[in-house]
């Protein structure tokens, strides 16, 4: 069982300096826009914080969201996070395996019912009972009941767990859903993102440690103070969306001045993250700044809202049924056409020479 | 629905046709067709729009000829034309439309109004709710041959008259001349030196021409009602003695809906093209004064100004002539605004003025306010026309408002200044 | 439903029934109204028509002498709506990338400031439009629910498309799948309505041209 003493006792006998603590606190405040003196309210919060127990529970996922988070630049600021929580069951992580880790998560959600936080990556099929994702026997959708009912909030990590994301996409053949689908009655935080910034898993952590409680929530569950622009309003690309200068294609004199790449697909003015100002691998660039549009991954259903390279403005396959339509419009023409003829000339058949007796009624 | 009712929406049902459905589909109700037409100018009332006029026209067409328009009266969704509407739009149909055409001319979409009225009429005569007036004018025609009830000893009367005037002999029924010439009973009545003017013109010029005894009546009340069978009874005398005599033209007086009715309605109502020509009196003397067969032996020294015939001009298409030949006269020609195919009707074209109705004389009254303006910018007393009913139209008018204007038509005028 | 779920169904399905209407009816329309024919004119021409049909269907765009005074609104409001509404339409360049995937043509488009403005300009004509149409008698009497109503939906997408770039009211997500199910709208009963004189100016342009034509006039 992990220690679950304050993070500051911990940082300590890990070495890490109060000075790197006090800088970690400093660039959270900054990331969720906080006033400048909350660095050192989440400094004396977090220090004093117990670290609460984390179980976290991978479904259909690719590990993407792990990895963001622990893959990232070194020392990080993820392995600081680590050290803020017990992470006390997570498959891909832990060094237990088989019927040792089923337990600890058991252990885990019976000490500290009620208190611990649920993580999902991952979206739950519920298809044919669920059965296209299992774990020790067992359904993603069973084991999400059952860790939910203890949790204190639950935190969807990545755009499967908050919206389904790419296992959700059309045809959608294990019947996909996003977490908040299933679990009704717990506070959900969505951190979505294909896979999400790993600054803002750390940051809503760290929120959650600090104060307690959710932060402020867009409509779609996610935390506002990442998710409340769109990647279009900070892009730094924006002048030329404005001036109207596009790159045509990849490689024109456009793309290589750096202009808008909105034509070339860019999901940038629909899609809400933070990935303009937070950027991505310690800051050094995002997606558009390495020169390709926004994919729109941190929204619902990104994946089936047309194609990545066709720009907004323009529909995935608008002539479907232009021929039908035609073709129908045609025939209900040529139809109404020989029954007015057909009125016309029996009006002009039937049609008896006036006299001067018509005149007077 | 009584037996006259469905005579009429059948004969819409006729004479619909790709045009009307294509007008009715493009009208956006921008009420500028009311700008254009001087019963709204002159009252401000918008009942007087153009396009409003043809309102039963448009409903028996979305009824009877649109997919929507027949699901709709299948199921009993739009009311159908009823006699009490028609009677309504009388009003509209006859009164407050002389069918001068200008509306056509500014239709933003292009729909020719006109085009409609023309038709609208059919289905409205038919049925009965055409003006008494006009009713009258063409029972006289088809009955009596003329619509002021002139019989052909009148106008041998006339003819004789104008033989003692001119000392010219006037042929009748002469076979293989060029022109056999018209009248409107009209100008035989109130302008008889007409046929004593022609008789000089052509005497002086060489064109050989004759009056026929069997067809000497041009006008044609048929049109003006909207009754095309009529309008063939009546059109079809002057064929017949036409080609009877084998001229080579057929001469349309003075008078607007006579040539529209004989060089424009008369083939399609034969169904057939004609072995003549049909020319306007103006069309041939513009002619001769190309020719330099027209020569004056001096010229009108009053200053003069012109109406422009809407049936002759605007919807005629005498465009040239009338403006030349004038000048050859005059000395001191003065143009009105809004002249040539932009004139402003009389007030009493396409059979108003034979409605007698005393509230149909106010609103002719009422509507010439527009001409008495077009007058008085031209800053003259005297104004010329080449059609005998504006011009009796004009002088009611002139008279009624107590005008100094003078009317002339331009035939006399040349005639009189023609070299001996 | 969410945002991007809306937008993707206007983008989707949405487009795809909308223009499947708009082909539907106005193909349908087209032979509803041509194919009841006309008689041949079987007057001697004066002149032949010749193009005298073509000839007014362009000169019809220019006011009738005395009409630009007599109803100024009328002509200045209908150019500069017309007008504006083809630059917003024709010349904003997500508008034409939608042309060129659709067809593979394309030109260049006007800067988006440019375009703000003439929306905004034409916008406001369309206002004054509007209240021309309830202040003149003529206009308000002729007026029927079709026309309020083909009005507005003429207004909306130019006002969502405006509000969509700009960011007001709705998220940009919301506001734009809301234009684009406008234009959807409007394609929808353009067919069936006056709106449908998009199509039938032409013909009745020309018809009228041709009828006078053939007598000498031009109109």
């Amino acid at each position: 069982m992990a220690d679950h003493g304050t993070l500051e006792q911990r940082l300590a006998q890990q070495g890490i300096s109060r000075r790197a603590f006090l800088k970690f606190c400093t660039a959270m405040a900054s990331l969720m826009a906080l006033p400048p003196g909350s660095a050192a309210a989440i400094a004396a919060a977090l220090a004093k914080a117990k670290r609460p127990s984390v179980i976290w529970l991978s479904f259909q996922e690719c590990t993407g969201c792990t990895e963001s988070l622990t893959r990232s630049h070194a020392p990080t600021l993820e392995s600081l996070i680590f050290d803020m929580i017990s992470l006390d069951y997570h498959h891909t992580l832990q060094a237990a395996s088989g019927f040792a880790a089923e337990k600890s998560r058991t252990d885990a959600m019976q000490e500290f019912y009620g208190k611990y936080l649920l993580i999902v990556d991952g979206s739950i099929p519920t298809k044919d009972g669920g059965i296209y994702s299992t774990i020790a026997g067992r359904t993603n959708l069973d084991l999400l009941q059952e860790a939910a009912k203890g949790a204190a909030a639950i935190i969807a990590i990545g755009t499967c767990a908050s919206f389904g994301g790419i296992p959700k996409a059309n045809p959608n053949p294990t019947g996909a859903v996003a977490v908040s689908d299933i679990v009704k009655d717990k506070p959900i935080i969505n951190i979505s993102g294909c896979p999400p910034i790993p600054a803002v898993i750390t940051g809503v952590l760290a929120q959650y440690l600090t104060f307690g409680g959710l932060p402020e929530l867009d409509h779609l569950g996610r935390p506002k103070a990442f998710y409340g622009e769109t990647i279009h309003d900070r892009c730094y690309r924006r002048p030329f969306y404005d001036q109207g200068k596009f790159a045509k294609t990849f490689d024109d004199a456009g793309a290589r001045n750096g202009w808008c790449l909105f034509e070339l697909g860019c999901k940038g003015p629909t899609t809400h993250n933070a990935c303009a100002t937070t950027k991505w691998n310690g800051g050094t660039s995002f997606p558009i700044e390495s020169g390709h549009g926004c994919l729109g991954c941190s929204e619902p259903d990104f994946w089936d809202a047309g194609g990545f390279y066709q720009a907004l403005s323009m529909p995935a396959t608008p002539l479907t049924f232009a021929t039908g339509a035609a073709v129908a419009g045609a025939a209900i023409g040529i139809g109404v056409s020989l029954a007015n003829r057909a009125k016309k000339s029996a009006a002009k058949k039937a049609h008896q020479a006036a006299t001067l007796d018509d005149l007077e009624k | 629905m009584s037996a006259s009712l469905q005579k009429g929406i059948d004969v819409l049902k006729e004479v619909i046709d790709a045009p009307v459905a294509s007008f009715f589909a493009s009208c956006v109700h921008c009420g500028l067709c009311a700008e254009a037409c001087l019963f709204y100018t002159e009252t401000d009332d918008p009942k007087y729009t153009p396009i409003h006029k043809l309102e039963p026209l448009r409903r028996v067409y979305s009824r009877e000829y649109t997919l929507l328009g027949r699901l709709g009266k299948m199921l009993g969704l739009s009311k159908p034309v009823s006699d009490d509407e028609l009677e309504a739009w009388s009003e509209l149909v006859y009164d407050s439309c002389t069918m001068c055409g200008r509306c056509s001319l500014v239709c933003p979409v292009g729909n020719d109004i006109v085009y409609m009225v023309r038709k609208l009429r059919e289905g409205m005569a038919v049925s009965g709710h055409a003006p008494q007036g006009i009713q009258e004018a063409v029972k006289r025609t088809i009955e009596i041959g003329s619509p002021m009830g002139v019989k052909w000893p009148a106008i041998q009367h006339v003819i004789k008259d104008q033989e003692a005037e001119t000392e010219l002999k006037i042929p009748i029924d002469q076979p293989g001349v060029d022109v056999l010439v018209l009248m409107s009973s009209m100008e035989v009545i109130n302008y008889p030196e007409y046929l004593g003017a022609l008789a000089k013109i052509f005497h002086k010029s060489g064109v050989t021409w004759t009056l026929s005894s069997e067809a000497s009546e041009a006008t044609n009340a048929g049109i003006q009602i909207g009754v095309s069978d009529l309008a063939r009874e009546i059109v079809a005398r002057i064929v017949n003695a036409a080609e009877k005599l084998g001229v080579k033209r057929v001469l349309s007086p003075e008078c607007g809906h006579a040539y529209m009715a004989i060089r424009w309605e008369g083939p399609n109502l034969m169904g057939r093209p004609f072995p003549f020509e049909v020319v306007h009196v103006l069309e041939l003397l513009d002619e001769l004064r190309r020719a330099g067969k027209l020569k004056m032996k001096d010229q009108f020294t009053t200053p003069v100004t012109l109406h422009d015939p809407c049936q002759i001009v605007r919807r005629g298409g005498v465009l040239d002539a009338p403006e030349p030949l004038l000048r050859q006269v005059v000395s001191d020609y003065r143009p009105m605004p809004d002249g040539n195919k932009w004139n402003w009707c009389c007030g009493g074209g396409g059979g108003a003025s034979s409605i007698q109705e005393p509230a149909a004389e106010a609103l002719r009254f009422k509507a010439f306010q527009v001409k008495k303006r077009q007058i008085e910018a031209s800053g003259v007393n005297t104004m010329v026309t080449f059609c005998s009913n504006c011009r009796i139209v004009m002088e009611e008018a002139v008279d009624h408002y107590e005008m100094k204007t003078q009317l002339l038509g331009l035939t006399e005028l040349l005639a009189a200044h023609l070299e001996d | 439903m969410n945002e991007i779920q809306l937008l993707t169904w206007v983008r989707g399905p949405g487009l795809n029934i909308a223009i499947g209407v708009f082909l539907l009816g106005t193909i349908w329309r087209l032979f509803e109204i041509y194919s009841l024919g006309r008689k041949q004119d079987i007057a001697a021409a004066r002149a032949r028509a010749g193009a005298s049909g073509w000839h007014t269907i362009f000169r019809r765009s220019l006011p009738a002498p005395g009409l630009m005074q007599r109803s100024p609104i009328s002509y200045v409001g209908g150019y500069i709506f017309h007008v504006g509404l083809a630059i917003v339409v024709f010349l904003f360049a997500p508008h034409i990338m939608l042309v060129q995937g659709l067809t593979g043509l394309s030109w260049p488009g006007l800067p988006s400031p440019v375009i703000d403005g003439v929306t905004v300009i034409t916008l406001a004509a369309m206002l004054v439009m509007l209240f021309d149409r309830i202040n003149r008698p003529v206009k308000r009497f002729l007026s029927t629910f079709e026309d309020y109503a083909t009005w507005a939906l003429t207004f909306l997408p130019l006002l969502t498309g405006y509000l969509a770039v700009k960011h007001l009211l709705l998220p940009y997500t919301a506001m734009l799948a809301v234009h684009i199910l406008s234009v959807e709208l409007l394609l929808i009963v353009l067919p069936f309505c006056k709106l449908f004189h998009a199509v039938t100016v032409f013909g009745s342009r020309w018809y009228n041209g041709n009828i006078n034509g053939r007598r000498g006039v031009p109109v």
